[in-house]
């Protein structure tokens, strides 16, 4: 055992190294030139400052201190940067920025090639409500994935508050709302159809349920929407319209896009490149958390997988 | 080069998959006429065995695949979207013993444990967690029906279409666990960019 290293981490030799150090400096670059002041705080957090989020990402590794205190290893940089506002900048002024390069820690699926440790690249806007705060941060996080050298790449938006109030609107109870976004979440739309059906749902319903968590495309998806849908398509349009042209033409919206980290409560985001078939990012609003350390302030944010991010890269270069 | 690649499954699945490739207006003469090439690229399809379609589907190497529910069960951790029940290759996830009196209540009341051989060990470890009993699971690769004759197991967990191989083998059916049609899954990268291609393919399965 002596030689070796856990499974799903992984030792970098210099080749690598460089062209990951010159992809994050081209990235930071664009942080520091959008006002993200890059910011670190300790891979270790106690458990109770994690809290026990249950959607969000569980932590893997724990470890006590030599007080009997839980610490944990750091799941990613937003809920660490939401204590460092609470704490560090408890008075000043919103809007704050931030920015971050740091490793997150989390478990792994066996044999499936998954990191324990990864690196993220992102960035925190804190107190800028939706849409400014939202087409801001998208902004941002095109400039960056262009920057790093990424030609293809699209950013799938989503709300997640939206197929929820669907399922509400529709008369259907929290229990059984969760099952059907249990199914979406998992991408089983078999299971959805199936769910959908055992409910006695009227025809139009129904077909109005299936329809939305399929809804993705560009803007035209946002036009001729009705009823309980308009509401969600006009958040996202607002978004949209305050974006520069080179941001809005990578958007794709996407109704089906619901959840993937516990705390998010509003916009959601996510970044594809057709040369690699898995995403490079995400991010979305995160209106609660902040409120949980005592400073409640409207937050939104986004995280991208560097080792990803390298990967697509050299996968768009061999397709070129 | 076309829009999508398909991932197909050979085996039980091969011949229906063709059958309604040819429906969605693929040229599929090509893969009927060559058991040994796997990658037709002027047709958009790579053909593989039906537990391998989630791999590439979920890395991208594929945009689309069929495969068994059976298959999906089994990998539950998969990262790719399941788009549609395909109704074919309809097949039943069982628990089979030998005739008679059932040798699982009989390793139960007296044992404690039952000895379950499968190729599903996730399935047949979800089944029998959830039924409250404690089982031993042995996974083996081909012919799981030798299992219980020869005193490795007292049960088996496998799939099963007409049950003549359980019949031949004096075995019979004491649980279905799920009924197991084949199934469409994406990749859900090319699900988000290729959506307009993705659902006229999926609009012309629905027309049947």
């Amino acid at each position: 055992m002596a030689d070796r290293i856990p499974s799903g981490t992984r030792d970098v030799l210099p080749d690598e190294m460089r062209e990951l150090r010159a992809m994050t400096e081209r990235v930071r670059a664009v942080f520091e030139a959008a006002n993200y002041g890059e910011v670190y705080t300790p891979a270790l957090e106690y458990e109770r400052t994690h809290g026990q989020d249950e959607d969000g990402p569980h932590p893997a590794y724990r470890m006590f201190d030599e007080h009997g205190n839980v610490l944990i290893l750091r799941t990613d940089m937003t809920v660490p940067i939401a204590r460092l506002v609470a704490t560090r900048f408890a008075t000043a002024e919103p809007p704050l920025r931030f920015s971050y390069f740091a490793h997150a820690y989390r478990t792994v699926r066996p044999q499936r090639g998954h990191s324990r440790e990864f690196l993220q690249a992102g960035v925190e806007l804190i107190g800028s409500p939706t849409p400014e705060g939202t087409a801001e941060v998208l902004t941002v996080l095109c400039d960056a994935l262009q920057a790093a050298g990424l030609e293809s790449f699209r950013i799938g938006l989503g709300d997640v508050s939206l197929y929820p109030a669907l399922l509400d609107a529709v008369g259907i109870t929290p229990q059984t709302s969760e099952r059907i976004l249990e199914e979406l979440v998992a991408g089983d739309f078999v299971g959805v159809e199936r769910e959908l059906g055992r409910l006695k749902l009227s025809a139009s319903d129904q077909e109005l349920l299936l329809r939305v968590s399929r809804i993705r495309g560009g803007p035209e998806v946002l036009e001729d929407l009705s009823g309980p849908l308009q509401q969600a398509g006009t958040g996202m349009k607002a978004v949209h319209e305050l974006l520069p042209p080179r941001t809005a033409e990578r958007i794709i919206f996407d109704f089906g896009l619901v959840r993937n980290l516990g705390y998010y409560t509003g916009a959601v985001f996510q970044v594809y490149d057709p040369a690699y078939g898995v995403p490079i990012g995400n991010g979305g609003r995160y209106d609660e958390l902040l409120g949980r350390f005592g400073r409640p302030l409207p937050a939104v944010g986004f995280a991208l997988n560097v080792e990803r991010l390298h990967i697509a890269l050299n996968a768009e270069a061999r397709r070129a | 080069m076309p829009e999508l690649r398909i991932a197909v499954p050979r085996g039980a699945l091969f011949k229906d998959t063709l059958d309604l490739l040819d429906r969605l207006g693929l040229d599929t003469a090509e893969v009927r006429d060559n058991d040994r090439k796997l990658l037709f690229d002027h047709a958009g399809i790579i053909t593989m065995r039906p537990s391998d379609v989630p791999t590439y589907v979920e890395a991208g190497a594929a945009d689309l695949g069929i495969t068994g529910k059976d298959v999906l069960s089994e990998q539950p951790e998969r990262d790719v979207y399941e788009l549609r029940d395909l109704g074919y290759g309809r097949c039943t996830l069982v628990v089979a013993t030998v005739e008679g009196d059932d040798p699982v209540q009989d390793a139960l009341r007296h044992l404690g444990v039952v000895r379950v051989a499968t190729k599903y060990p996730k399935v047949a470890t979800a089944h029998f967690l959830a039924t409250g009993r404690q089982a031993e699971i042995v996974e083996v690769k081909g012919s799981v029906e030798l299992a219980p004759l020869t005193g490795l197991a007292e049960a088996i967990v496998d799939l099963t279409a007409t049950g003549t191989t359980l019949r031949e083998n004096h075995l019979v059916v004491r649980e279905e666990i799920a009924v197991c049609t084949a199934r469409l899954i994406a990749n859900p990268v090319a699900d988000k960019l290729k959506a307009s291609q993705i659902d006229r393919l999926l609009e012309r399965i629905d027309a049947g």
